[in-house]
């Protein structure tokens, strides 16, 4: 076994400045895309040069499948090759990136710059059993027996650990792939379970570690642990400024610690930059932001009608409209502040309007590598 | 824009469907992150107001959901909430899942001692009853099967509400009889357990060959020691696999029941939605009786004839006067800004309702606007509750 989250990637992290954001640091939508100032930029050539596994897991609905894609893009620029895998089986790489189904097979998605290229497979777990059992047992006609006799069933669903081993198995696998003495991939993202379960999923080598305590699954699960603690790997966590997200990225950060499991970084989806200044939202949220002004201004704006909508009824939606949003703002600082302080760098994308698609993606993309996440060529 | 979600879809009347006697279990599925477990509280709560006798049978809430319950521990059995306004007559329990206790507990009531000592102490059952996905959505099933039994006898409760566990494969324990079953009249089993189940001499020659060959490869793959941890397992357990299937069998009934009402519950985004149809075709093969759909934080309109256009144009107007910073004018059309922001978020929450009901048409549905803070008291729930049994209103 390498080295705990002490040594891990989390050890070897920039200097974090809680400094005002850089000038550079916005992006062309005007939206702060690096760290909200928490990672000084400068330090920070990149945040993880030594990794080669990148697992990104977050609550259902923080938008966990759109980050590992556009992180599989952003280290795919300057010319590298990256895998892109799901493991949930819901296809839900091939709808971002609008192709069809994946096949158990690596299938090239998208290009990056310089001919760097992301190649996606959504993993089977019954035949990523059977090419096991070949691979390292040449079987392929005792797995064709055990097919037979339902133990392929039985391993990947009636015992769903199995299922876990052969998934992290297979990122271990394309992780260590070589050709002519060099790596296939330069880097693999798993698209992983959910935040309430990514420290079980991972942990579940060294689960089957203790039930198999020789023989060669042992020694399979033990390589695969391995590879998983070991400072190759970062375990990045996805969420929203949104109090339950929030609350479950921290519960699965002590677990994940707990397992000895390397954090890499949170990564904060669809930040929204306040459209009021502090003064204003405090204003709004007491009520006192200048009814009389504001209407003369509504008036010059020449939006309101005799008929609808008149100026009273727009000052009063703006003014109802901007009291939730300092709401919102409030509450979504209160739970930045709560990352922050949890010492795992924080990264932070902005909201995307109108839905993410594949040019969304490659804008994210070039959002992550300017916070640091991705490869160092220059675009 | 307005409305539209409206003109085609059936309302899912859910005051009436709680006011149903007959109406015995409700189910929360749907993908992570829509809110099931907030829906599923807030159920409860309206359900309890009502003058239901209910519990909630959650999975996995979020710690401050739990706490504003009064559910600081992990209990697995229903504990009662208080808070609830008991005029009608109702009551609300609620309770969270431990798994490996339910499967414990399901362990010691169904074997001897001694066997069961033995089968809680193989490493195989520690791993399966602690660490292994889908042991959750078994014993979800599970409890909800041992709360109906004791609803059943005692009449502690007339209402049970149930959140599904947080994984995208929140249907799983549909599949969970059917699976059991295809295990154990699969020969798998029969191979394994064949030691203690020794039958006629020509079964014994084909069993001993099988496992001749099966077992060599087992034994290269995991080792022998292995091998005999899982013959020994799948041994003991054998007595009590008829009785899971059984159960299983009963609470898949349960669930198709005309007592059990489905809630799909789904957030406005293209995943949730996706989700949600899934979850409506699988419920509908299966023949589980649907109530709808909850569609949970759509985007609040407020003064929808302010079109994200005209307020757009106001805006740009505003600025191409160069306002001071901190102006009113500066503040307007930074305000004109956000609310065409708004407008926009909500056309395409429209838009995405709009197709999901186009491909549902039957499928009633209830839309729950988005709140500016998370729910995580009482208070909030009942707010939740106010807007599920909200009428529609036509626009």
């Amino acid at each position: 076994m390498i080295a705990g989250a002490g040594n891990g990637p989390r050890g070897r992290h920039p200097r974090r400045a809680r400094a005002s954001p850089r000038p550079g640091a916005q992006s062309r939508r005007g939206v702060a895309s690096a760290v909200a100032g928490y990672i000084d930029l400068v330090t920070a050539h990149r945040l993880f040069p030594g990794v080669r596994l990148h697992i990104v897991t977050g609550k259902g609905g923080t938008g966990k499948t759109t980050l590992a894609a556009a992180l599989a893009l952003a280290l795919a620029a300057g010319g590298r090759h990256v895998l892109l895998m799901e493991v949930e089986g819901r296809q839900g790489i091939s709808q971002l990136f609008d192709t069809a189904p994946l096949p158990y097979e690596e299938r090239r998605v998208a290009r990056a710059p310089d001919g760097g290229e992301v190649r996606a497979l959504a993993v089977d777990p019954e035949a990523a059993l059977l090419e096991y059992l070949e691979m390292f047992y040449n079987l392929r006609r005792a797995g064709s027996a055990l097919s037979r006799i339902g133990a392929i069933d039985f391993a990947t669903t009636i015992a769903p650990g199995v299922r876990d081993v052969l998934l992290t198995g297979k990122a271990a696998e394309a992780v260590k792939r070589t050709q002519a003495g060099h790596p296939v991939f330069d880097a693999v993202v798993m698209d992983a379970p959910p935040t309430g379960r990514i420290a079980r999923f991972l942990n579940v080598n060294s689960e089957v570690a203790g039930i198999a305590r020789m023989g060669p699954i042992h020694g399979q699960a033990n390589s695969v642990m391995g590879l998983i603690r070991s400072p190759r790997t970062a375990v990045h966590v996805v969420t929203l400024l949104e109090e339950m997200p929030v609350q479950e990225t921290l519960d699965g950060i002590v677990e994940l610690e707990a397992a000895g499991l390397p954090v890499g970084a949170i990564i904060v989806n669809g930040d929204r930059p306040p459209v009021l200044t502090s003064e204003q939202r405090a204003a709004a949220l007491s009520g006192t932001l200048d009814r009389e002004a504001l209407s003369r201004a509504v008036r010059a704006a020449d939006v309101a009608t005799a008929r609808a909508p008149t100026v009273q009824a727009v000052v009063d939606a703006l003014l109802a409209e901007a009291r939730d949003h300092a709401e919102r703002v409030e509450l979504a600082e209160q739970e930045r502040s709560r990352l922050v302080d949890s010492e795992v760098p924080v990264l932070s994308l902005p909201h995307v309007p109108g839905g993410i698609d594949l040019g969304a993606l490659y804008e994210l993309a070039a959002d992550l590598r300017a916070a640091g996440l991705g490869s160092e060529a220059t675009p | 824009m307005t409305g539209s979600l409206w003109q085609g879809a059936r309302h899912l009347d859910i005051d009436a469907r709680l006011a149903d006697p007959g109406l015995r279990i409700v189910v929360c599925c749907g993908s992570g992150g829509v809110g099931k477990t907030t829906t599923a509280a807030a159920v409860g709560v309206r359900a309890a107001e009502a003058g239901r006798r209910a519990v909630v049978l959650t999975i996995d809430p979020a710690r401050r959901l739990a706490q504003s319950l009064g559910l600081s521990q992990l209990d697995n059995t229903p504990a009662p909430i208080s808070g609830i306004d008991t005029a009608a007559g109702g009551s609300l329990d609620a309770m969270m899942l431990d798994m490996k206790r339910t499967f414990d507990e399901v362990v010691e009531a169904h074997a001897d001692p001694e066997r069961a000592a033995a089968i809680l102490a193989n490493p195989f059952y520690q791993a399966l009853s602690t660490s292994f996905a889908g042991t959750q959505e078994y014993m979800a099933m599970e409890k909800l099967g041992q709360l109906h039994r004791q609803s059943e006898a005692s009449g502690t409760w007339d209402l049970i509400v149930v959140d599904t566990p947080p994984s995208r494969s929140a249907l799983d324990f549909l599949d969970a009889p059917k699976r059991l079953g295809s295990f154990l009249d699969g020969r798998l089993i029969r191979i394994l357990a064949a030691p203690a189940r020794a039958g006629g001499k020509a079964y014994m020659r084909l069993v001993t060959a099988s496992l001749g060959m099966f077992s060599n490869v087992l034994t290269k793959i995991v080792g022998a020691q292995v091998l005999r941890d899982l013959q020994m397992f799948v041994t003991s357990f054998d007595a009590l696999f008829g009785g899971f299937r059984e159960r299983a069998e009963q609470t898949h009934a349960l669930l198709a029941d005309r007592g059990t009402a489905f809630l799909v519950v789904a957030a406005p985004e293209p995943d949730a939605l996706r989700e949600a149809s899934y979850f409506v075709e699988r419920l509908e093969e299966e023949g589980m009786p649907l109530a709808g759909m909850v569609l949970n934080r759509v985007a609040p309109v407020r003064l929808p004839e302010l079109s994200p256009e005209l307020a757009g144009a106001g805006a740009e107007r505003l600025r191409d006067a160069d306002p001071a910073p901190g102006s009113a004018e500066a503040l307007a059309a930074a305000l004109l800004d956000l609310h065409a922001d708004r407008m926009r978020q909500a056309e395409r929450h429209h838009h995405l309702a709009d197709r999901f009901v186009a491909a549902n048409p039957y499928v009633p549905v209830v839309a729950v606007p988005a709140l500016a803070q998370d729910v995580h008291d009482l208070e909030g729930l009942r707010r939740i509750g106010q807007q599920l049994g909200r009428r529609p209103t036509t626009p």
